[in-house]
């Protein structure tokens, strides 16, 4: 009872949300408000398939905001060169700041919570030097484009696949998950452990990219010194209410993507209902922790 | 050339362990004196008190995180906590003085209680729990202030903001406040029954369960500490103000874990120090004066700065703990 709960919870917990707003919500089945819940959730989406990647891998990545930050802050430097080689450097940006959390993770040792600390207390600095802390606007209008409602939410559509079948059908997906399961067993048959870490933190790091870029996209400005802040909470509870456990071993996508989607529903839903961001913030809390007690009986 | 192996590396343990527990200290030293030296202003009385009563609010807060990370735990929702008890203290004080003081700490202790109940009692993970605590604690604040559009100020005869802006000696009193809670605290760890099961708890919590050490309460009791002195730090940080400001105290529990960690104590728990921690606080203090000293570096180098040194001090505490415990 209790693992099919936290196997199917957060997909039943979608329908009863989604029902109860089809019938008490006015305007709710349009179209527009669809699609507008659906972009709002785009970024925490993607950034949440990296974290369950790094989750999997019984880690955890604090600096997920921070590179959003740094992307967007990239972003406008290169845009002179073109909307692409501007994409591609806020990219490599994110992912340069996932080697260094995946090198500190799996060389050094340390414990994923202080690695990506320091980068979510340094990442945001170093976005706001390269910004030199200011807000830009963008005009180039081939970066607009990516904003578009249509590009985001498809863009989070297609790497939820891609993220799904790289973990179910490549071998660095099954790695990935021995390695979360038992990592003195995983090394001992011979995985090559540190490289998969750091391929899971380049990933998560470029995920959290392309995430800044999208916003930034979406904002139609870049503005390093708010875009993110809280992501990493956000895609945490995602994760979480999604039924993987942070114990690592296991990733569940879909479930993923149905957390994300709950919390996106949950906060709409009291908004459209006029109670306040307080009493949002507080049902959040509550939900996160029947998630966890949930997930508590299969964990242990 | 002989040297006895056991010799050299006896020595290069002492020394690693030394390092792992003062490094902060010496940095610490090192900075002041380069400090000094480079900008005239940094040695004065005035900018030394500044530092001082700036750091206090964090002293307060990170002690609690020094006994709930050696006890092996993570408190995320200090600094929704602190903002909490800043918020409720300037509302309580329409009260009188001793509302203001009761009101917070009840409300912040009774948050660290259900944070360890859930921990200890649930056995849910300290990380996720204080998380939900974080965005509960920010969503109460947001309630009891019109979601964070009315600022309570503190009636201006009242005597609680002697508290905040009183001095001695030039200094102010929370810095005297934070400095004595620091002995009490290294006095608890070091020398009482429930430091040492702390101790033993973040060490090894199922060998503490054999020999008898009633893990659950002491758990329990470790996050309410915490709860207590973060909501302490922010009363004390309203009176100070004079009033409750509702944005403050975002982000402040990477800061206590920066200053714990670069401190000493490892964060796989099981040892640590209330005096590397105070080292840990005021290093990062004098880093922010120090950039706020070169004027035109905005806060932004701040944030990198503070960055690099927790990354680079985890790393080298990593290296020595594995020097210590490869002998």
């Amino acid at each position: 009872m209790a693992e099919k709960l936290q196997r199917y919870g957060v997909y039943a917990a979608v329908a009863a949300l989604l029902l109860f707003n089809a019938i008490f919500t006015d305007n709710f089945l349009q179209v527009a408000n669809l699609r507008t819940q659906l972009v709002q959730m785009a970024p925490v989406v993607l950034v949440a398939l990296g974290m369950a990647l790094v989750i999997g891998t019984e880690g955890i990545d604090l600096s997920v905001g921070s590179v959003m930050a740094l992307a967007a802050a990239v972003v406008p430097l290169y845009l002179g060169f073109g909307v692409w080689p501007a994409v591609a450097m806020a990219l490599a940006a994110g992912a340069t700041i996932g080697l260094v959390n995946g090198s500190m993770v799996a060389l050094v040792g340390l414990q994923p919570i202080v690695a990506t600390l320091a980068l979510l207390v340094a990442g945001r600095g170093i976005a706001l030097v390269v910004a030199d802390g200011r807000l830009k606007q963008i005009k180039n209008q081939e970066l607009l484009a990516l904003g578009q409602p249509a590009v985001v939410i498809a863009t989070a559509a297609v790497i939820a696949v891609v993220v799904a079948v790289m973990l179910h059908r490549t071998t660095y997906g099954r790695q990935l998950v021995a390695v979360g399961g038992n990592r003195a067993a995983a090394n001992l048959a011979g995985l090559p452990v540190r490289r998969i870490l750091i391929v899971t933190y380049v990933s998560c790091g470029l995920l959290a990219a392309l995430a800044g870029v999208l916003a930034t996209a979406r904002l139609t400005a870049s503005d390093p010194s708010s875009i993110g802040t809280l992501m990493e909470l956000s895609a945490i509870t995602a994760v979480v209410v999604g039924g993987t456990p942070l114990t690592g071993g296991q990733v569940r996508v879909l479930g993923t993507v149905a957390g994300a989607l709950l919390m996106q529903l949950l906060r709409a839903t009291l908004i459209k209902h006029n109670l306040p961001d307080s009493t949002a913030q507080m049902v959040q809390a509550a939900i996160i922790l029947v998630a966890v007690y949930i997930a508590r009986g299969r964990t242990r | 050339m002989t040297v006895p192996a056991d010799a050299v590396s006896g020595r290069r343990e002492l020394v690693a362990g030394f390092v792992q527990r003062h490094g902060a200290l010496a940095v610490l030293a090192l900075s002041v004196v380069t400090a000094s030296l480079v900008f005239e202003s940094f040695a004065s009385f005035d900018n030394a008190s500044g530092i001082a009563i700036q750091s206090s609010f964090l002293v307060i807060v990170a002690i609690g995180m020094t006994f709930v990370i050696i006890c092996g735990g993570i408190d995320l929702s200090v600094g929704s906590v602190f903002a909490l008890g800043g918020v409720l203290a300037a509302y309580a004080s329409r009260w009188g003085t001793l509302p203001a003081l009761v009101v917070p700490l009840a409300v912040c202790g009774a948050i660290g209680l259900l944070n360890g109940v859930l921990i200890a009692r649930l056995r849910l993970a300290p990380f996720i729990v204080t998380l939900a605590s974080l965005l509960g604690a920010r969503g109460l604040l947001l309630s009891i202030t019109d979601e964070g559009a009315s600022t309570y100020l503190v009636p201006r005869e009242s005597s609680f903001v002697e508290i905040g802006r009183g001095t001695l000696w030039g200094l102010g009193y929370p810095v005297f406040l934070a400095l004595a809670l620091a002995a009490l605290a290294g006095l608890v760890l070091q020398r009482s029954r429930f430091g040492q099961s702390i101790f033993a708890i973040g060490g090894s919590q199922d060998a503490a369960a054999m020999m008898g050490v009633p893990v659950a309460r002491m758990k329990v009791l470790t996050y309410t500490l915490s709860g207590l002195l973060a909501g302490l730090a922010g009363t004390l940080n309203a009176a100070r103000l004079g009033s409750g400001v509702t944005i403050l105290g975002v982000g402040l529990e990477l800061d206590a874990i920066a200053a714990v960690v670069i401190g000493g104590t490892l964060l796989i728990g099981g040892a640590g120090t209330i005096s590397g921690t105070l080292s840990g606080v005021l290093l990062l203090g004098v880093i922010q004066n120090v950039i706020n000293q070169i004027g035109n570096l905005g806060s932004s180098y701040q944030l990198v700065t503070s960055g690099a040194f927790l990354a680079v001090v985890v790393v080298v505490q990593t290296y020595l703990s594995r020097t210590q415990r490869l002998h």
